[in-house]
């Protein structure tokens, strides 16, 4: 019991550690929403005052959401590799209080953002008008929390590779496309105004993915995360 | 590992079944053995089925082969299992394009264009963006037990997503293929097989060539690997 309190309290440091951290420099959040206004506004311009069907736009609100969770989200890792704090992590901590205090990170900083992303955009793009709320929200904190937990194990592994940036959205890409399909369809019946019980099917798919990738992670983040 | 017997017998029934898929004339109402039915709307390129299908079926069977062999790599560490990874991940990536390829020459042909996004079509895709992917992150790693570890955990998660868009994003979006949802034939997990008894027989002896020639091949490239690996591991 002890132990499992202690690993508790290891996650919760770390998590602090990381948002501490990240406000000491506040580099990604400042730079995920420079680049969130930045893709808003090509959209925008490339728009330039069609009428685009919601379909489309749905699509789109999942691209700006996908390749801002690709450049925010892949820096975990790396981070700790520029700093050289691996080792003291690898020495100080158990490998799962790592990974889960990385999640648990990766989720929040994942949720500010689309939460965020999900605002802008409907209140940016006149076209978008989302019917069905409850849809459209449970699908942009579903979609984080998937995008979150299957970034943070490729984090993981990119930060022992070569080239990390361009790497990282091509392996990620394959892995997340049954979130993201999902998701896009969920955020159309939004748009559509689907009734909540219409879309569980979706929502069903989402959580089992979250769950998949999480349970998978927790059992391969040992092997990927030990020299 | 394969006799020279098993060889030929090998060559034969694939060369047999490969004459036979061409071969076979096909008919409105079939009377004799070796006639097939004449189906209105597909007509001649129904024989796609004894190709076609063969090769997604291997590129599965390479890809779950890898994905043990993964497995057994990250429990054992030894070298051979890492060798067999990326053999058969090798072979699933030219049976995924000769599957890709096939498909999409038929979905031309019967639906009108090379390419329509059908869910299946969806899911060939991202096998192949997988096997990229696995490439990708191998080729970026020079550490070779590093390349080993990372590379094989990769293809467990991707793995692990598979079943997502094989059995269930075929179910919840409309397609194309047979067994998408909204078939009135039905959606068995893969396809329901709608056959003549014939032609079922000549699609699973082909089912059971390709994966038999699958191994094969993927038995020459892990010996030839080994090879490799020893040859190299004698000049340092």
């Amino acid at each position: 019991m002890t132990s499992m309190k202690r690993s508790i309290t290891t996650t919760y440091y770390l998590v602090e550690k990381e948002i501490l951290s990240e406000f000491r420099t506040r580099y990604a959040l400042n730079a995920l929403m420079m680049f969130v206004v930045t893709t808003l506004s090509i959209i925008l311009f490339s728009l330039g005052g069609e009428t685009v069907p919601a379909d489309v736009l749905s699509g789109l609100l999942w691209i700006v959401i996908f390749f801002s969770a690709m450049s925010g989200l892949s820096r975990s890792f790396v981070a700790e590799e520029e700093r050289g704090t691996v080792m003291t992590l690898q020495l100080m901590t158990h490998s799962t209080s790592v990974f889960v205090g990385k999640l648990i990170y990766n989720c929040l900083l994942a949720l500010a953002l689309n939460i965020f992303i999900g605002l802008a955009y409907q209140v940016v793009v006149a076209d978008f008008v989302v019917r069905t709320q409850s849809i459209f929200w449970t699908a942009i904190i579903l979609g984080s929390i998937g995008l979150a937990s299957a970034s943070t194990i490729l984090a993981a592994i990119i930060a022992k590779a070569n080239t990390k940036g361009t790497l990282f959205p091509v392996l990620a890409f394959p892995i997340l496309l049954p979130l993201l399909l999902t998701a896009i369809n969920a955020t159309k019946m939004a748009a559509d105004g689907a009734y909540f019980g219409e879309s569980v099917k979706e929502f069903q798919i989402l959580v089992s993915f979250s769950v998949v990738i999480i349970t998978l992670s927790l059992l391969l983040f040992e092997h990927v995360w030990k020299d | 590992m394969f006799s020279p017997l098993s060889k030929i017998i090998l060559s034969v029934w694939i060369t047999v079944v490969l004459i036979l898929g061409f071969a076979m004339p096909m008919v409105p109402v079939p009377q004799h053995w070796y006639e097939l039915p004449l189906i209105p709307g597909l007509e001649e390129k129904a024989r796609n089925i004894i190709f076609h299908v063969p090769m997604a079926w291997t590129t599965m069977v390479a890809f779950a082969v890898s994905v043990v062999f993964s497995i057994r790599y990250l429990k054992t560490k030894n070298y051979v299992d890492e060798i067999r990874t990326v053999a058969a991940a090798g072979l699933g990536t030219m049976f995924c394009i000769l599957a890709t390829l096939t498909g999409s020459l038929w979905a031309k042909f019967n639906w009108g264009s090379f390419w329509n996004w059908d869910p299946r079509e969806t899911s060939i895709f991202i096998l192949l963006l997988i096997y990229s992917a696995y490439f990708a992150l191998r080729s970026a790693i020079d550490n070779e037990e590093k390349k080993a570890t990372l590379s094989s955990a990769y293809a467990i998660i991707a793995g692990a997503t598979t079943p997502f868009f094989i059995f269930v994003m075929p179910r919840v979006m409309k397609g194309l293929h047979p067994g998408s949802k909204g078939d009135e034939m039905g959606s068995a997990p893969v396809a329901q097989l709608h056959m003549p008894p014939n032609m079922l027989i000549l699609f699973l002896a082909s089912i059971f060539g390709f994966t038999m020639f699958f191994y094969w091949i993927y038995n020459l490239k892990v010996r030839s690997l080994l090879l490799e690996h020893t040859h190299q591991a004698s000049r340092h």
